[in-house]
């Protein structure tokens, strides 16, 4: 259908052809689903792996997906489609009136005489023990010494950490949504972890603390990674060579085997990935029977697998791209089939709304329920949040508490940013340093609670204190001109004609003046938004900003971080621009004030969604932080399909366990080869096609497969890879393991179709065969091999390091870039 | 043979009078008064100083944009004489009388003006009547925006000319396809697309989507080709190399011509030489090259030499050392080896010089015959000044802690060994024994003992270190980081044993004779990558906006005030053009959409040829208006309204597409034609009186009272300037 669309931009050419009967109009559409062989049953059993060879030959013209064998018609002289039966499920229920008539009505379709079902019991049991064979391996390589080693490794030091929060019900902050994290957790819980253990840094001793629980939990899904692609393989291309290539390109990559063997986001995120992708195309072969029980399960577990994945990481969004782009296509489909009613067009437009957009979303939110509810104590994430949003945490001192209303002189107040993520208006006692602005105190807005946050809020004209009993009450209001006294160190904030720090054109923010005397550069007008003059201001609630009463900017903060000589904390300015942005407006937050009545804050609190769109702008801002800086050596995207540099988990002295996540090289340049092989096939087969040649039936089955099932995975590597080039965010090499699974699916399909062209090329059966067996098998052997040689990096190793001629990891050293 | 003498001489003249009367009122609504105002307004500060870099042929490099547009300005400014002798910098200031301000001005005006006729050829071509091309070009002429910003010395209009001059030549060339395939205009039309494509790209990046939009709309094309199986296999290849050739090779080799020429022009050294490398600054007339100039090429033991960091980031700089010693404890409690500092130094200094020493032998001088220094070599490094070795060990850096400190050993350690082996590593090499060259060879220092490479860290240290930057050993070698590369800048062979003497030596300028040249290639790589990665200045601007802004006219910006008068000239839109314009945009979007299911239910509303007609209009108006426009969104540097102008171009190029189209389908009776056309025309004349009435602000030629501006303000975000008295 895009073929359709897109020839319609030919206007100017009326030459143009009218549509070609090709398989993608509806009729053949339908036809070509009802067409699938779940199994092989003319097989004698162990001959898996040459499967396609042997299939039944149908003729040509009948466009399916199913491969037809160089079996000469002769050699068939059973039934008719004996063989031929429409999909019933994965077991495959064969009745005889189930033969579609159009399959029978060929005569040539010619079938080798086989015992059916005895066949095809034996050829269930293969397949069932081939998937049980894959697993089995695939569990055993990720499980073996998984408890080395014994301490911190990388990130574990956070999501470990992270995992902890949870068990102590302790609120924190992170960059990634929660599911991962919460399920840590409660993977550490269930498996006895009391959460005391600090996680502090990368190579601390786990000692007597129970981490294999955790660790485990991410080696099981680490481990379903393999038998989920091979399933995927297999109902893409229906092909057990393909499918197993694909399972031992990931059993075997050392890259995916250390990336499960820890407490990481990333098994987390792929098993979700991943069972996303299977969820689908299960799906997608159920769409001859919409509605029925299979359809509706593999349709919500797709929506339900799409929320794990967003719910891990926001890259997570790329699957759901992937699964929103195949639902548009397929409705796009349903929609041309002019024998489906509209109505029936839009139930299948329902169902998917209901399964792809609301089910995920309603569990996303869900997860977020759950990650408030469950941490309800105050503790380090609780500065990066609004002061509404604190209340709500029992230890936070705006828990419970009461406090006075309205603002007024002399009381101790902290000042927030209302922008996400930008924090408190701070100062300490380091000045500014020289050449950088006038040489005063530093103003900064900083994000955790801090005594340096308090300020004392008093007339700009009389220094006397108002906290004097004998002085009445007075409140401030809005346009009163103030002064703000920092509480520690008594200066008070001040601006002036010096450029700030960072920020161009925008004036400098110092404290200046000593126990509070200083000169009029400290007046600032203090302005509620959207009030009248005269106003009190509330606590809390009321939005202000201080207009600064010489040279008439605003304060507000630019949320750059300064360099070292300002902690890292945030640069306040005075913007001279008075547009009206978060930046400069602020709230006061804490209001300590001895003489006025406390009021409490409860009807304060947050609703649900509120306290959603806050964690979600603040995750965003998180991420959009993680700037990487100049001179520092970054990993590029364009790094990792080529496997230039791993990852240092553990170790760096001849003398530490080292644990080394790189990819096995001999896995990876053969995946990049078969992209650009894949890209080169796919469009010699598409031009093919568009000149209309006509393939011989052998290779039109092959190229469906090939431009189809590799389509959709090309599509899957290139949305989990490509985005991150638009990235300005700091990049690492494991960002790039979701495209290298599919890039490995895609390879197993590859060489399956290029050496079952082969084969065909050749013109005898037994030679075919021979070339099919030895490419598959030599295939399989290489890349154990390969295994066998880089498994010490996965596994972990001790002695020289490799730069040393004496190692014995010295000749695996291919690339100078590698430092294990 | 003599054949046409027999024929009479026979000239038919086939002329487009709209076209004619469109070209003239578009020159006189852009020419007039061109000269006017005779100051600096605006962006033409910034533009105007490279016009006289290029007059005084001298380098500089710009991240903005490729060179071809500033070539062209600067065409302007040869041809009507100038020197180059104005100082550019502020808006404003009146031009000097050596400032040919016409002619400066004149080549965007006329680019400007020549966009009106060809958006008329564009509908045309697209298949639409002469009413709705005349609409088109009339629209054009009256958009206020785009006037002011051809009248100045301003890219935007000349890349909006050759953006409409790809669109139309490709759409000729098309036309041209279904009857003459090879014939001449085909040839001609094809390789008019792909020049014209590379100069939109050559005046600036943005020239690019609509590069590729262009490419898109062709490959397209090219696929139907591919699937017409009347076509012999032989014509459909010999197609597709055309095209390629055209849209491909050209452009390719176009953007190398514009940096070809760009590099003949400025040839001179300036102030921007200190950002290229050592090499390419060395190719230039003067500056470094002089100092260079006859140095010996290969560096041997007991050479001179300074070392400068490749990746120059923050600031380019030369490895240093100094007396002072780092302090025994730092601010936050860490302690140091208290040995000699070493730093990297911006700034040429006799504390740069660096003697390269054979840790066998003793000597400080270069042999005869000179022993060249090869790949793979364990060196010292001596400091010239203070003759003591650059050392690293295991002492956490100042500032950066995981890497080790360097210094230049100072003896009196006895816990601490000296560790001032270094291996040398030459990156660029070609054979594992190439000797190390002056300037071209670019190395990395191993440390011996423990691996570190010699990196400058980029921070800058505090009061005790003078501000410099540090200096670090990089103990994880992750791969290969541009500032862990050094190169020799100045060389010399060292003559002089005593210290006393070589101090007098280093303290003198270096010379002796050798000229080299970097390839063109090699040059328009480094130039075209440092162009591409130079910062830019992302400070707020005062008219700064929000693409969100443009497609309402939310913001405005004053490009000049009259220096007494209240004459001003001002950033902004014909609104009604820019309000209707986008609602034809969601109109065509809605039409699309709709049209689009219903065909898929085998409803067709229009003619297929109509169809067709719908969406090729659609893909190159709608898609130029969203593939110049939607980009924005993922840029982090500061925008202004004037880069909204492209889209809008093409979003005025739809809005007459819609309304013939709801004329000719969606009116089903003659009555509501003549009402929808009567419309049409109030519309228009609404239009024409916004025109006027913002005519003052867009010519800048007639000064208003305070209240008639205040009365102009139809938005409280637009900032006109009004003079209080």
């Amino acid at each position: 259908m895009l073929c359709a669309t897109s020839r319609l931009l030919a206007a100017g050419t009326a030459t143009a052809p009218p549509a070609q009967p090709r398989g993608r109009g509806p009729g053949a559409r339908c036809r070509r689903r009802e067409l699938h062989f779940p199994g092989h049953p003319e097989l004698p059993p162990g001959d898996f792996l040459l499967g396609r060879l042997a299939r039944p030959s149908v003729p040509a013209g009948r466009r399916v997906t199913l491969r037809r064998g160089r079996m000469p018609p002769a050699v068939g002289g059973g039934p008719a489609g004996s063989e031929l039966r429409p999909r019933r499920g994965r077991a495959g229920i064969e009745g005889a009136g189930a033969v579609g008539p159009d399959v029978a009505a060929e005569p040539a379709a010619r079938s080798p005489k086989r015992p059916a079902r005895g066949s095809r019991c034996i050829e269930a049991a293969g397949r069932w023990t081939l998937l049980t064979l894959v697993t089995l391996l695939s569990f055993a390589t990720r499980f073996h010494r998984l408890d080395e080693p014994r301490h911190i490794c990388w990130d574990e030091t956070h999501f470990g950490k992270m995992g902890s929060y949870y068990i102590n019900r302790t609120f924190f902050f992170d960059v990634h949504p929660p599911l991962g994290k919460m399920l840590i957790g409660l993977a550490g819980y269930l498996s006895g972890y009391d959460g005391t253990f600090l996680f502090q840094k990368p190579g601390d001793k786990y000692e007597h603390h129970n981490y294999m629980g955790m660790r485990g939990f991410c080696a099981f899904l680490g481990s379903l990674l393999v038998p989920f692609a091979y399933l995927t393989v297999l109902e893409l291309s229906k092909s057990f060579p393909a499918a197993l290539l694909t399972a031992a390109l990931l059993t075997f990559d050392t890259g995916c085997l250390t990336l499960s063997q820890y407490i990481l986001l990333d098994p987390i995120l792929m098993f979700f990935i991943m069972a996303a992708m299977l969820s689908m195309v299960k799906y997608n072969s159920c769409a001859n029977r919409p509605f029925s029980a299979p359809w509706w399960f593999w349709l919500s577990l797709t929506g339900i697998n799409l929320a794990g994945a967003l719910g891990v990481k926001f890259v997570g969004l790329f699957i759901i791209l992937q699964v929103g782009w195949n639902t548009i296509s397929d409705l796009w489909h349903l929609f041309g089939d002019l024998s489906l009613s509209v109505v029936t067009v839009g139930k299948h437009l329902t169902a998917r709304i209901l399964c792809l957009i609301a089910l995920p979303l309603t569990l996303y939110t869900a997860t977020y329920a759950i990650h408030f509810m469950v941490l309800n104590k105050s503790g380090p994430g609780d500065g990066f949040f609004s002061s509404a949003f604190q209340a709500r945490l029992s230890g936070n001192n705006l828990h419970n508490a009461s406090i006075p209303e309205h603002l007024a002189y002399g009381s101790v107040i902290t000042v927030k940013n209302l922008r996400m993520a930008i924090g408190y208006l701070h100062s300490h006692r380091h000045l500014y340093p020289e050449g950088i602005g006038a040489r005063q105190q530093q103003v900064t807005t900083y994000l955790h609670k801090d005594y340096n946050n308090l300020w004392i809020i008093k007339k700009h004209n009389t220094n006397a204190d108002p906290l004097d009993p004998s002085i009445p009450v007075e409140f401030v209001r809005h346009g009163d001109i103030v002064r703000l006294e920092h509480k520690e160190t008594s200066r008070n904030l001040h601006s002036h004609y010096h450029e700030a720090p960072l920020t161009r054109k925008h004036y400098q923010v110092t404290g200046y003046g000593i126990n509070g005397t200083g000169d009029s550069n400290d007046f600032w007008r203090i302005e509620v938004i959207n009030r009248k003059f005269g106003n009190r201001i509330k606590v809390l609630r009321s939005r202000i900003r201080l207009i600064h009463l010489v040279t008439g900017c605003v304060l507000g903060s630019s949320g750059k971080v300064l360099p070292k000589w300002g902690w890292e904390q945030l640069e306040v300015t005075c913007t001279p621009y008075l547009k009206e942005t978060l930046n400069s407006i602020w709230n006061v937050e804490d209001h300590i004030n001895p003489k006025l009545p406390n009021i409490s804050l409860d009807v304060l609190q947050p609703t649900f969604p509120e306290i959603l769109l806050e964690s979600h702008m603040v995750m965003i801002r998180g991420n959009n932080g993680l700037k990487p800086k100049d001179n520092e050596f970054t990993s590029k995207p364009w790094h990792w399909p080529i496997n230039y540099q791993g990852l240092r988990f553990s170790g760096i002295n001849d003398t530490d366990f080292r644990v080394y996540l790189l990819g096995n090289p001999v896995i990876w340049w053969l995946n990049l080869l078969s992209i650009a092989l894949y890209l080169l096939l796919g469009s010699v087969i598409a031009v093919a096609v568009q000149r209309g040649t006509h393939l011989p039936a052998e290779v039109e089955g092959l190229s469906q497969v090939l431009l189809q099932g590799g389509g959709q995975l090309l599509l899957g590597w290139m949305l989990h890879y490509f985005p991150f080039f638009l990235m300005g965010r700091i990049l690492y090499f494991h960002h790039y393991f979701p495209a290298m699974l599919f890039s490995s699916m895609l390879t197993g399909i590859l060489w399956d179709t290029l050496l079952q062209l082969c084969a065909w090329s050749l013109a005898s059966s037994f030679l075919a065969r021979g070339v099919y067996m030895v490419g598959i098998l030599s295939l399989l052997l290489g890349t154990a091999y390969s295994f066998y040689l880089f498994h010490p990096l996965a596994y972990g190793m001790v002695g020289p390091l490799a730069q040393d001629p004496g190692s014995p990891m010295a000749g695996l050293r291919w690339l100078e870039s590698w430092d294990f | 043979m003599l054949g046409f003498l027999k024929r009479p001489v026979v000239v038919t003249a086939d002329i487009n009078l709209n076209v004619v009367a469109l070209t003239a009122v578009g020159l006189l609504s852009r020419l007039w008064q061109l000269a006017y105002p005779r100051a600096v307004v605006f962006d033409e500060v910034y533009y105007g100083q490279y016009i006289s870099f290029y007059m005084k042929r001298i380098f500089f490099l710009d991240g903005s944009g490729p060179p071809f547009g500033h070539m062209l300005l600067a065409l302007g400014g040869y041809l009507g004489g100038f020197d180059g002798n104005f100082l550019w910098n502020r808006i404003g200031a009146e031009y000097s009388s050596n400032v040919p301000v016409w002619s400066l001005r004149l080549l965007p005006a006329l680019t400007g003006a020549f966009s009106i006729p060809m958006a008329y050829q564009i509908l045309l071509e697209l298949g639409f009547s002469h009413c709705a091309a005349m609409g088109a070009a009339l629209l054009m002429l009256i958009e206020n925006a785009l006037i002011t910003q051809s009248r100045l010395m301003l890219l935007e209009s000349v890349l909006i000319f050759f953006n409409l001059l790809a669109v139309l030549s490709y759409l000729k060339f098309s036309n041209s396809q279904k009857h003459r395939p090879f014939s001449l205009s085909w040839w001609f039309w094809l390789m008019l697309t792909g020049v014209a494509c590379s100069c939109a790209v050559g005046v600036k990046y943005m020239g690019i989507f609509t590069y590729l939009l262009v490419l898109a709309v062709a490959s397209v094309h090219a696929w139907h080709l591919i699937g017409d199986q009347t076509l012999s296999n032989v014509c459909v290849l010999c197609h597709l190399l055309a095209r390629a050739a055209a849209l491909l090779v050209i452009p390719t080799l176009m953007y190398l011509l514009f940096f070809y020429v760009h590099l003949i022009l400025v040839y001179r050294s300036g102030p921007h030489d200190q950002i290229m490398s050592s090499a390419f600054q060395a190719s230039l007339e003067g500056g470094l090259a002089r100092i260079t100039q006859g140095q010996p090429l290969e560096v041997a033991y007991g050479s001179q030499v300074t070392l400068k960091n490749v990746f120059g980031k923050p600031v380019p700089c030369w490895l240093h050392s100094h007396q002072s010693t780092y302090p025994m404890i730092y601010e936050n409690g860490r302690g140091s080896s208290h040995q000699q500092q070493v730093t990297c130094y911006p700034f040429k200094d006799v504390n740069n010089w660096w003697i390269v020493k054979d840790p066998g032998r003793h000597q400080l001088v270069v042999n005869n015959p000179p022993r060249p220094v090869r790949h793979g070599d364990v060196v010292q490094l001596v400091h010239g000044m203070t003759t003591r070795f650059l050392n690293t060990h295991d002492v956490a850096a100042p500032l950066s802690p995981h890497s080790q400190e360097v210094s230049c050993y100072v003896d009196y350690n006895i816990s601490m060994p000296s560790q001032n082996l270094w291996r040398l590593d030459i990156v660029n090499r070609e054979s594992d024994t190439e000797v190390w060259k002056t300037i071209l060879s670019e190395v990395r220092l191993v440390h011996v003992n423990t691996s570190a490479i010699l990196k400058l860290s980029g921070a800058h240290l505090p009061d005790w270190g003078f501000q410099q930057l540090e200096v670090v050993g990089e103990k994880l070698s992750r791969g290969y980081h541009e500032s862990m590369v050094w190169n020799v800048e100045e060389h010399r062979y060292g003559k002089s044993q005593e210290q006393k003497e070589r101090e007098l030596e280093l303290h003198s300028p270096a010379q002796m004779d050798v000229s080299r040249n970097l390839s063109f290639m090699a040059r328009f790589l480094e130039l075209q990558w440092r162009m591409l990665t130079a910062k830019s200045d992302d400070s707020e601007h005062k008219y700064s906006s929000s693409p969100l802004d443009w497609v309402t006219l939310d913001t405005s910006i004053a490009y000049w005030l009259h220096p007494r008068t209240s004459a001003q000239i001002h950033l902004l839109g014909n609104i009604v053009i820019w309000a209707s314009a986008s609602l034809a945009m969601v109109v065509y979007v809605l039409l699309f959409f709709w049209y689009l299911l219903r065909r898929r239910r085998s409803i067709c509303d229009i003619p297929e040829d109509s169809w067709l007609r719908w969406v090729l209009a659609g893909a190159l108006c709608a898609g130029g208006w969203a593939v110049n426009y939607l980009p924005f969104f993922m840029m982090e540097k500061t925008l202004f309204l004037y880069h909204y102008l492209p889209a809008l171009t093409f979003q005025i190029l739809l809005l007459p597409v819609v309304l013939q189209h709801v004329s000719d389908h969606l009116c089903r009776s003659q009555l509501l034609r003549s009402l929808f056309s009567a419309l049409v025309v109030a519309w228009y004349s609404c239009a024409c009186h916004v025109f006027n009435t913002l005519r003052p602000l867009t010519y800048g030629d007639k000064s208003l009272s305070p209240s008639e501006l205040k009365a102009l303000r139809w938005k409280d975000s637009w900032d006109i300037l009004i003079r209080k008295h």
